[in-house]
């Protein structure tokens, strides 16, 4: 079933991510995230804004342990380690926040 | 689960060449060999790249597909750094015979965790003499 938003579709491939990039909106993240079981907090946004950012100068998604060393750099150890991001993604920080995010599933995750 | 948690250590590093010799467009071939260093980065291997022939054009700077409807998935190669990938041999000799220079190349680095994080320049030129020295050491070479 595509994601439903104000009456609008958004297509998805068969794990849930977006298929055309540029249909992404905060709002549709939302629903993602719904969809994934989770409330969208600060933190998550935090990450799901990190992984944009990334995205848009590297044009990938990045793999989890580059994710984690990533945020480790630019937002200090206690928020880039396991524990902490497989909290607010309990399915793969890096699969379950780019999928909200709107991008591709990360290369080199399976 | 992403595929690198659950990898075995088996502790025996092997020196792998990713070989690119073609034009970043036009083929598959460029994309798919960036894709599986990306994929294979995850292996704890020594990986190291090597740009000749048409291949120094993958990684000349401000790329631009709009004419040809492709994604120009240039910027990813300055993300190998990420990824622990920070030796990226490009041949002298296909830089001139192309009428290229080092300044058209992009700026690829990755910081250096030995060296309390400083950034480095991963592009390292070298004569194809240099270059042949290079794929003799490895003990893989894969060719795109």
């Amino acid at each position: 079933m595509p994601y439903q938003m104000n009456g609008t579709t958004v297509e998805h491939d068969e794990e849930g991510y977006i298929e055309e990039l540029d249909k992404w909106s905060k709002e549709l993240a939302e629903i993602i995230a719904q969809d994934e079981n989770i409330d969208m907090t600060e933190e998550h946004w935090e990450v799901v804004n990190f992984l944009r950012d990334y995205y848009e100068e590297y044009q990938i998604a990045p793999a989890v342990r580059v994710l984690i060393k990533s945020i480790k750099k630019s937002m200090g150890k206690e928020k880039g380690n396991n524990k902490y991001l497989y909290t607010l993604f309990p399915y793969g920080p890096a699969k379950q926040a780019c999928k909200i995010a709107g991008l591709p599933k990360p290369t080199g995750c399976v | 689960m992403s595929m690198e948690e659950d990898l075995p250590g088996t502790g025996d590093q092997k020196k792998f060449l990713y070989v690119n010799r073609r034009a970043p467009y036009g083929t598959i071939y460029a994309l798919e060999s960036l894709e599986v260093v990306l994929i294979g980065a995850a292996f704890d291997q020594d990986v190291s790249l090597a740009f000749f022939d048409d291949g120094v054009y993958q990684i000349v700077k401000d790329q631009d597909t709009s004419g040809i409807g492709m994604k120009n998935f240039s910027p990813t190669y300055r993300a190998l750094g990420d990824y622990e990938v920070t030796r990226l041999y490009v041949e002298k000799e296909s830089l001139e015979e192309r009428g290229l220079t080092p300044d058209d190349l992009m700026e690829i680095t990755y910081e250096d965790e030995d060296d309390d994080w400083a950034e480095k320049p991963s592009v390292r030129l070298v004569s194809r003499a240099e270059l042949s020295e290079v794929m003799a050491e490895q003990d893989v070479i894969l060719s795109f």
